[in-house]
């Protein structure tokens, strides 16, 4: 089972966080900031996924954003990596070329893609264009 | 003018709220971290008091404005009840932000969810999609079994849309109520096969994760099913024969995600069942060979295909593709296969040992690789993969690797090698040799209770001492600051300080053990430090009392000690005196006198305790300080005085329904585990004081508390028989040092006499309560009640708290008396213990003693916590003595 997906940026700022479990307010930030450290003390050759208290965490890197995906022990690691990837080439079709301040000034939009994929902490669907229709929907609406 | 036109008038004055954009862009132009804080609190004030004014028309952009603030972490849990506004709001947009709203600030924790209920459920029968989708993603992130009950009705009605779109959120959501209410899962077991018949990949995937689920939940549904399998087989199938298709092709893989979740369930339904696996043997194969590897989403579907067939009863020919496709997982350049590869075999390791074990070496390769995560996989494996045949070398690798691991490690590995080498070593100095080359290599990152095993193991291997203690002062003289070390260390020198000083060294097993193994893993670190050191160890060490003396000094004053190797370090000065020439006993004294002064009270004590041995008692000293007698191992295994408890005890429990079961398991309490009491191992326990103070403890077990008012009423009473037998029973503990038994028995009958009396006279209005059991949050305490017609019966009141944040359910405690005694159970007022110390469960004991003896009670209780059962049980000894008369 997914538990949580973060983007976080080098220093450590939340670009977006989903918990799939219930966590207290002041155990989240750190948690991200003991996430990223971990993830930044890594050499780049080095696996993307480590252990964290009870969690796994799977990890990539796009440019200055690390996609975090925490998932607990019955979920497949590199199948968590490749939905990763899947999540960043759907945002990317949705806003071509993004980066950074697109996904900050977007961040409801964000919510509601991944919503689109991934519930109560599965992954609900996978082709990108079904992800997309609702939001592309409702932008053409205003 | 009137004051509501002014309102009204800098109302409309009052500027828009800004949008969420500028928000952002505000907080990205602080500077610091304060200036920060500040606009958020402004615009968080601002937006509080829109909320309090009901303005509808910013909500919305308000409550986005609450959200990323929340996300930043600052406390915004005002904004749910404007997030329930927002939900019941006719708009799309409103209800899209209240609902995103809901999932981010609420969760089945707060009350506040199930005011949702209604807008959900209305919405739920909107007949727009995106409104039903938006209302079943939000039930299931924060449905609670109430709100399960309340709304499974309706998630059943949607699984049997025709709409895909809101089919597979409906399925994800009966995922969610079956794991909150197993009950509900009846509801949703005859929409399954058609779910999974579906063509659309999103319902596929969500119902086989809803099946998943369910067998989880339920081994009826289990088996249920089991016939599912030819189903599972056929989606499969389609998936990897099918062509091309662009809406789910991942690099060339048609829809992994879906694989893998297909995989998984088959893991799930197969295992255990031959009939199930061989209907998927053959898909299997296909998957395993079919497979490109080339790809990360390959490797995913075939690192779970491995998986699913180590676990299942599959065919010999298909584990050994399983196990060739992790050899090549092994050897795989990128570090994520290969972390991959060493999970799958550490969860395999129990199916197939010899398969494993076939990797081996390039498993302990592994161990030199950079990265944490696959260090932490490898180590764990190595130690999985230990037996008897391979212990020498996998050992001998692992302490290359704690040689150079990071802390982190170093202390799960050295606890683990030495649990290895209790359950595989091949011989005790092989043994020896390792634990103190773990020792050294550890150092302070060894577990403290290794120290006592490994006292314990030198203490029962007479042969080996003289080595031992010769090894180890030449590894503690080499360095002083390792704790474990030193301590073990010291506890030897103290017991076989002459053997050093003597230089004897007894070969009798092979020195080829110690010359293959120490020279290459011990010399080349000390080499470098102590030149003269001689790894052949053929010559006998000089070493004069001096020298050690010098080495426990040294030990006493370093900064480095920690308070418990002082207390080593001065214990084994204590014994030397005695195992020393007269000549060091007044370095000894020297050493050892100024401690009394010391601000540690153990440390003190043992210093006073020495100066009056050599005082008063010089001629006992001698005998006391004797060398220890083997150390028995406390193995409940090894103890067997069943017959002696089986004469003094009989289970005598009524209570809750005692099926064959529970009654055997009350027997085992009573067989294992030794009923009298335990000698002591401990050094110190030797010496006169600490019999003092044992004795102390035993006076501790009668009633020294009674308010001091009713002391002068003492009257001469007949011999209080009850008591004293307590107090000999407790004096088998003493048995080792019959010396000063003599000196304290006078004592001790003095004592008892006096305080016979004292307790008997006060004992009958009121016995005071005892805390019979208090571990991990659970406290029992017994309260007692005279019964008033019959004097030998008591009444014992038990009450259960429960002092931690999770209840404990279905408790249980059941009690066995020895047979001078008759007990009876009432049946408990319950059998949850609510958290907190927020309830009680409280329970009558009936005891009656006809014959006057003193009350054992032995008891056993079990409970479950968090989803784990806990039991433990144990002997209550410490009955007031006045509780019969």
């Amino acid at each position: 089972m997914i538990k949580f997906v973060l983007i976080l940026t080098k220093q450590g700022q939340t670009r977006l966080s989903h918990y799939y479990m219930p966590i207290e307010l002041t155990e989240r930030p750190t948690l991200e900031a003991d996430v990223i450290r971990r993830i930044l003390a890594r050499a780049p050759g080095q696996c993307s996924f480590l252990d964290y208290e009870d969690y796994k965490i799977v990890y990539r890197r796009y440019l200055a954003l690390y996609f975090i995906i925490g998932i607990d022990d019955d979920e497949n690691e590199v199948a968590t990596l490749e939905l990763i990837h899947l999540i960043v080439e759907t945002i990317d079709k949705y806003i071509p070329k993004v980066t950074d301040l697109d996904l900050m000034y977007n961040v409801e939009k964000m919510h509601m893609i991944l919503d689109e994929m991934i519930m109560n902490g599965r992954v609900v669907e996978t082709c990108k264009n079904k992800i997309l229709a609702p939001i592309q929907l409702m932008d053409s609406q205003r | 003018m009137s004051v509501l036109q002014a309102l009204e008038e800098k109302l409309s004055k009052m500027p828009a709220p800004i949008r969420l954009k500028d928000l952002i862009r505000n907080i990205r132009a602080a500077r610091t971290a304060a200036d920060e804080r500040s606009v958020v609190q402004k615009e968080l004030a601002q937006i509080r008091d829109l909320f309090r004014d009901e303005d509808s028309v910013y909500r919305c952009r308000n409550v986005a404005k609450v959200l990323y603030i929340h996300m930043l972490g600052y406390a915004a849990h005002f904004g749910q009840l404007e997030c329930l506004k927002l939900i019941a709001s006719p708009r799309f947009t409103d209800k899209r932000i209240g609902y995103l709203g809901a999932t981010l600030l609420l969760d089945e924790r707060h009350d506040v969810h199930l005011l949702m209920t209604n807008s959900m459920k209305n919405d739920m029968n909107h007949n727009t999609q995106y409104v039903v989708g938006l209302s079943l993603s939000c039930l299931g992130s924060i449905c609670s079994p109430e709100m399960s009950r309340d709304l499974a009705g309706e998630v059943e009605k949607l699984l049997k849309t025709s709409n895909a779109y809101i089919k597979k959120k409906a399925a994800l959501c009966a995922v969610r109520i079956t794991r909150k209410v197993p009950e509900l899962m009846e509801m949703f077991i005859p929409s399954v096969r058609s779910l999974l018949n579906d063509k659309n990949h999103g319902v596929q995937l969500t119902a086989v994760c809803l099946v998943h689920e369910m067998c989880e939940r339920s081994p009826d549904t289990l088996l249920h099913f089991r016939k599912l399998v030819p189903n599972l087989v056929r989606i499969l199938k389609n998936l990897i024969m099918s062509g091309y298709s662009p809406e789910h092709d991942v690099s060339g893989v048609s829809d992994p995600f879906l694989q893998v979740k297909v995989l998984q369930l088959l893991r799930v339904l197969g295992r255990k069942d031959p009939d199930a696996s061989e209907a998927m043997n053959d898909i299997l194969a296909q998957v395993a060979t079919n497979t490109e590897t080339s790809k990360n989403v390959g490797n995913a579907i075939l690192y779970e295909t491995v998986l699913t067939i180590m676990d299942i009863n599959s065919e010999s020919g298909l584990r050994v593709l399983a196990v060739n496709i992790l050899g090549r997982f092994l050897l795989n350049n990128d570090k994520n296969i290969r972390y991959v590869a060493l999970n799958t075999l550490l969860k395999t390791v129990q199916a197939d040992m010899n398969a494993v074990q076939r990797h081996r070496s390039t498993i302990l390769d592994c161990l030199k690789d950079s990265d944490i995560s696959i260090k932490k996989r490898s180590v764990e494996l190595c130690f999985a993969l230990i037996n008897a045949s391979n212990v020498r070398t996998m050992v001998k690798e692992l302490i290359f690797f704690l040689d150079k691991a990071d802390p982190e490690f170093k202390s799960y590995t050295s606890s683990n090698i030495f649990t290895a080498c209790d359950r595989y070593s091949p011989n005790k100095r092989w043994h020896i040799d390792t634990m103190m080359r773990v020792l050294t290599a550890a150092g302070n990152y060894v577990p403290d209770d290794s120290v006592s095993s490994l006292i314990q193991m030198i203490s029962e291997t007479g042969s080996l001492q003289a080595y031992i203690v010769q090894q180890l002062y030449k590894a503690l003289k080499d360095d002083i600051s390792q704790q474990p070390l030193a301590q073990v260390s010291l506890w030897c020198i103290g017991e076989f300080g002459d053997m050093l000083v003597a230089g004897v060294v007894d070969e009798e097993e092979p020195i080829q053990v110690r010359t293959y193994y120490l020279p290459a893993l011990h010399v080349d670190s000390l080499k470098t430090k102590t030149p003269n050191y001689d790894p052949g160890m053929t010559e006998p060490l000089q070493v004069s009392e001096d020298d050690i003396l010098d080495l426990g000094e040294s030990l006493m004053n370093a900064t480095s000690s920690s308070q418990v190797t002082k207390e080593y370090a001065l214990l084994a000065m204590v014994k030397l005196s005695a195992r020393f020439s007269p000549q060091s006993l007044e370095r000894i004294k020297k050493i050892v006198i100024p401690y009394s002064q010391s601000m540690d009270m153990e440390l003190q004590q043992r210093s006073v305790e020495f100066g009056a041995l050599i005082n008063t008692y010089n001629h006992m000293r001698a005998g006391l300080l004797e060398r220890m007698p083997p150390m028995e191992k406390k193995d409940t295994d090894k103890v067997n005085n069943g017959e002696l408890t089986d004469e003094q005890l009989e289970s005598r429990e009524i209570s809750i329904p005692s099926t064959q079961n529970e009654s055997k398991g009350l027997l085992d309490i009573l067989g294992d585990g030794d009923f009298t009491a335990p000698v002591n191992n401990q050094p110190n326990k030797s010496e006169p004081m600490s019999s003092g103070g044992e004795l102390l403890d035993l006076l501790g077990g009668l009633d020294l508390s009674a308010p001091p008012t009713v002391a002068p009423t003492i009257q001469p009473m007949g011999a209080p028989l009850n008591s004293v037998p307590n107090l000999m029973d407790g004096l088998d503990a003493l048995q080792p040092m019959t010396t000063t038994t003599t000196a304290t028995m006078n004592l001790m009958n003095q004592n008892t006499d006096l305080l016979g009396g004292l307790t008997n006279n006060i004992g009958a209005p009121s016995i005071p309560p005892i805390m019979a059991v208090d571990k991990d949050g659970l406290k029992v305490e017994f309260n007692f009640e005279k019964e008033g017609s019959a004097p030998h019966v008591v009444n014992i009141t038990l009450k259960a708290t429960n002092s931690t944040t999770n209840p404990f359910s279905s408790f249980i405690f059941q009690a066995a008396v020895p047979k001078t005694f008759q007990l009876q159970l009432m049946s408990p007022s319950g059998d949850l213990v609510p958290p907190n110390n927020s309830g009680a469960i409280t329970q009558l004991i009936k005891v009656a003693n006809p014959q006057n003896a003193n009350l054992r009670m032995r008891y056993k209780f079990s409970y479950s916590t968090g989803g784990s059962t806990v039991s433990d049980q144990g002997e209550v000894n410490t009955f007031p003595a006045n509780m019969f008369t």
